[in-house]
């Protein structure tokens, strides 16, 4: 039998204090289009990058066409026809589309770029179904333009096999399916198309085999005809994924404290972020949003935060509306916010501990009298809050960026809990932190719980997910597409709607039919 | 080839050794200049120190100039605090200036303590509203203060010029560009008989309150927190337009105060060159003086020193431009010193291929 086109064989590559491949292994044919999944963090990112030459793995082999290969550099990787259009492009914005195209090669050079290669570029561009202008200044184009142009400069350079990291998730439906169209053509030229997604659908759809990993490595490797989207959302999450244990309480739920009302915003890029939302909680109730990373999350927990304005839709905490209000307005309703990005967003890194510890209450009446602050009581307000919290520092005086992160995110989690908020929203909050450190931030949000607030648990860890929340709703797309009680939760449905199939169920009325799961005929002309 | 990192620590000592070493590096960098121009670069510098620190009328000349520059300074040092470039005091001093001079040009008979209180007033909001012509963008649609406030400062200049050359123009004033002279009334009263006046009272006042003000209230803590990041001051719920307006109309108020001071007390009127550039020296004054009220009242007192030092060498020919350089050698260094304590030049090989 011909060896596949590509083999990887136990790839493994470290990163300090993570993982991220840990024997991972892949095999490429030619001809085909191959979907690689896999939850956020897998590595598939990671193997790619290695594959392309821009790590070098710390062990494992790669083999082309049955040979075993080093690949040292990007520059080495394109000598091997292997491309990768990645997830942020890698283009010079000010340079036109031909000299970014020919940009690096040897011949011809791009500082001089007559005409006729220009020319030759544009219509090898349309050849390919990937229009471009190869005039046009980089800066010009939209994202779906630029990521034709990266297609084009991987294919101009000789590209066999090409890599596209999350393609889609930047394109709109109609740029998808021509993106579609030039894969198809692609696999029919003999190329290996490797498609990293998110999106079970889309892989039902274009690809012949999928590829699925878990944990650094890989957990199978399917034929398109012979999977199903239950299969592959179940290999995703692992086999026999067992439940963990909800954490069942015996308080039972209050009022509604937040009501998100079909909630619409838009992300950085101008992008549909949310979709029309809806979500409810209560207090003393933990909500978990499982997702996957992009499908609105950070947007959420911005507009609710009053950092981002709602183009639609209204939110109230607590009876108040706070519709675009501004964060003052939503923190004097009483929301706790725990952003993402704790250092960028949530802690001045070059204050002090005790500084950022008054944040939210130094206005209140117990820390400061007309324009002034009450310094003593401000210094004892830090002082208690670092005891309950152990928070380790040197001193209250001691600039956050110095702490480590696990005391970084204490500092960020007494603060926005001192206040006794009504909601507190959760991003991430155990990312990047070690066991103790992560327990820790848990017992704190459950306690919280207990003591009647409600909690939006956002994260990316579905374990998380199942630890701490009673409920447990699935964003897709900037909508939720189902909300079901952590107590027998059915993982299954939970990771096919992660992957964007909309079940039918108890947990939402109205069905509606799994695009993915009509088969699609190839359009494959030779 | 070189390489330049960024330093885990700033080093503790050179953040307070930075400031001499600049002041000292500019001095050689002088007297290195003033060598090749021909002169004695010793006898300049001692004609300097002895012109304005040798004696009473020197040292109290120093701290005339030394008053304006104070203010100036302690004003733009509070947009500076939350990395708001405002350059504008000299504009905003000429702008008190001319309304403090409004106001006693108007009302030429009217008792001292209705006229003075009336031109500080006039002389604040002035330099206030002016600062505001820059700030108001700036807050609202994000324009570049920079610019604005450095357009605004020939604008005032050429506005306070045109009322000098046309119709503020002192009848009895030979066809000088100068306003009629104030009323008694309206003169800041001197210590002694000295120049130092009045305004020297209000540049300590201002210090203090400043001081308070930046440690002890909410407003200070909010201007700490707008200028370490203003993402984290927004998601804390401090809005950041309100924070641009207020600082820079403060700023703004306490060069206008400057321009009201220099009329009321020093000139007596409205009238050509009244400042030799108080408001750009407030920037270099500010930064040397790492924006600290206290640092800069000392820092504004040295370069009120290096004024009257230039003066009193210009008979033996040192060109006064000389000063200017002197100054500005003096940023110079300083920046260099400062960007040397946060990164430092490394000599490294060609990164070598990992293995
Ligand atoms: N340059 C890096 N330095 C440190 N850690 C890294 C680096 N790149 C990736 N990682 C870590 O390695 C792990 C795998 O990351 P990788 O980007 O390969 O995942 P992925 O499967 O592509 O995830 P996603 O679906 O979110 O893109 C993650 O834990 C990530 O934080
Ligand atoms: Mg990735």
């Amino acid at each position: 039998m011909q060896p596949p086109l590509v083999e990887m064989r136990g790839i493994r590559k470290a990163f300090p204090g993570v993982v991220a491949n840990d024997g991972a292994s892949l095999e490429l044919r030619a001809g085909e289009v191959h979907a690689l999944l896999g939850e956020n963090g897998a590595g598939k990112t990671t193997l790619m990058n290695v594959l392309a030459g821009l790590y070098r793995p710390d062990a494992g082999e790669v083999l082309i066409g049955g040979r075993a290969v080093e690949i040292r550099s990007p520059g080495r990787a394109i000598a091997l026809g292997i491309g990768m259009v990645h997830q942020r492009f890698k283009l010079v914005p000010g340079f036109t589309v031909a000299e970014n195209v020919t940009l690096g090669m040897k011949e011809p050079r791009f500082v001089f770029h007559p005409r006729s290669i220009e020319d030759s570029i544009g219509a090898f561009a349309r050849d390919r179904g990937l229009p471009v202008d190869p005039r046009a200044r980089i800066r010009q184009l939209s994202v779906g333009e630029q990521q034709r142009v990266e297609i084009v400069k991987a294919l101009w350079r000789g590209a066999g096999i090409l890599i596209m990291d999350e393609p889609t998730a930047v394109l709109t439906p109609r740029e998808v399916r021509e993106l579609f169209g030039v894969m198809n053509r692609m696999a029919a030229e003999g190329k290996a198309v490797v498609f990293i997604t998110h999106k079970l659908s889309e892989v039902m759809e274009i690809a012949d085999r999928v590829t699925v990993m878990r944990h650094g490595r890989r957990a199978a490797t399917v034929e398109k005809a012979g999977t199903s989207p239950v299969e592959l959302a179940t290999l995703m999450m692992g086999r026999g994924h067992k439940a963990p244990a909800c954490d069942v309480h015996a308080g039972q739920p209050g009022p509604v404290v937040l009501e998100a009302l079909d909630l619409e915003a838009e992300g950085d890029r101008g992008e549909r972020a949310l979709r029309g939302l809806t979500l409810e909680i209560r207090a003393g109730e933990i909500l978990g949003i499982a997702g996957v990373a992009g499908n609105g999350q950070r947007e959420l927990a911005e507009a609710i935060a009053g950092l981002r304005r709602v183009t639609a839709g209204s939110i109230r905490v607590g009876g108040t509306d706070v519709t675009n209000a501004g964060p003052a307005r939503a923190i004097d309703a009483g929301v706790g916010y725990i952003p993402e990005d704790r250092l960028g967003t949530g802690l001045a890194a070059g204050m002090s501990v005790a500084e950022n510890l008054i944040m939210k209450a130094y206005r209140g009446a117990e820390l400061s009298t007309g324009p002034f602050l009450r310094r003593g009581r401000t210094v004892e307000w830090s002082r208690r809050l670092a005891e309950r919290f152990r928070i380790k520092t040197p001193s209250l005086d001691t600039p956050v960026s110095s702490l480590s992160g696990g005391n970084a995110q204490r500092v960020l989690l007494a603060r926005e809990t001192a206040s006794r908020p009504k909601l507190i929203v959760a991003a991430h909050p155990t990312r990047g932190l070690d066991v103790a450190a992560t327990d820790h931030i848990r017992a704190i949000l459950r306690e919280q719980r207990r003591a009647g607030s409600a909690v939006l648990l956002i994260s990316g860890d579905l374990d998380e997910i199942m630890a701490l929340s009673d409920r447990i709703a699935v964003l897709y797309e900037g909508e939720i597409l189902g909300t079901f009680p952590c107590a027998g939760a059915d993982l299954e449905r939970i990771g096919l709607m992660m992957g964007g199939v909309r079940t039918s169920g108890p947990a939402r009325e109205g069905t509606t039919v799994p695009s993915c799961m009509r088969r699609h005929g190839r359009l494959r002309t030779k | 080839m070189f390489v330049i990192e960024r330093r885990a620590e700033r080093s503790a000592l050179f953040r307070f050794v930075s400031p001499a070493l600049a002041v000292l590096t500019a001095l050689v960098c002088g007297a290195l200049f003033l060598k090749v121009s021909g002169f004695d670069p010793l006898a300049v510098y001692g004609g300097m120190w002895r012109g304005a620190f040798g004696d009473a009328y020197g040292l109290s000349e120093t701290i005339v100039k030394a008053i304006p520059i104070a203010l100036c300074a302690l004003g733009i040092a509070v947009a500076f605090r939350m990395n708001l470039w405002n350059i504008g005091a000299e504009g905003q001093l000429y702008a008190g200036a001319a309304a403090a001079a409004w106001v006693a040009l108007s009302f030429p008979g009217a008792p001292a303590a209705f006229v003075l209180p009336a031109m500080t007033a006039a002389g604040m909001s002035a330099g206030a509203l002016w600062a505001l012509l820059a700030a108001v963008p700036r807050a609202w649609v994000g324009a570049n203060e920079i610019l604005t406030t450095l357009m605004l400062n020939y604008t005032a200049v050429f506005l306070s010029e045109y009322l000098i050359h046309g119709p503020w123009k002192d009848p009895a004033g030979f066809n000088f560009p100068l306003s009629p002279a104030f009323s008694e009334a309206a003169r800041l009263p001197a210590f002694g008989d000295t120049r130092i006046h009045a305004g020297l009272i209000f540049a300590l006042a201002a210090a203090a309150a400043l001081t308070v003000a930046l440690r002890k209230t909410k407003w200070g803590y909010e201007l700490r927190l707008v200028g370490a990041s203003p993402a984290v001051a927004t998601y804390a719920g401090v809005g950041i337009a309100r924070h641009v307006l207020v600082a820079m109309a403060v700023g703004g108020a306490l060069a206008g105060l400057a321009g009201m001071t220099e009329v009321s007390a020093i000139t007596g009127r409205l009238q050509y060159g009244l400042s030799p550039g108080y408001g750009y020296s407030a920037i270099i004054v500010a930064w040397l003086a790492k924006l600290s009220p206290a640092g800069i009242l000392a820092m504004a007192f040295l370069f009120g020193g290096l004024l009257v030092g230039g003066y009193a060498v210009q008979f033996i020919g040192v060109p006064a431009a000389a000063v200017n350089m002197l100054q500005g050698a003096m940023l110079f260094f300083w920046l260099a010193a400062e960007f040397l304590g946060r990164y430092r030049v490394a000599l490294r090989g060609r990164p070598r291929e990992v293995r």
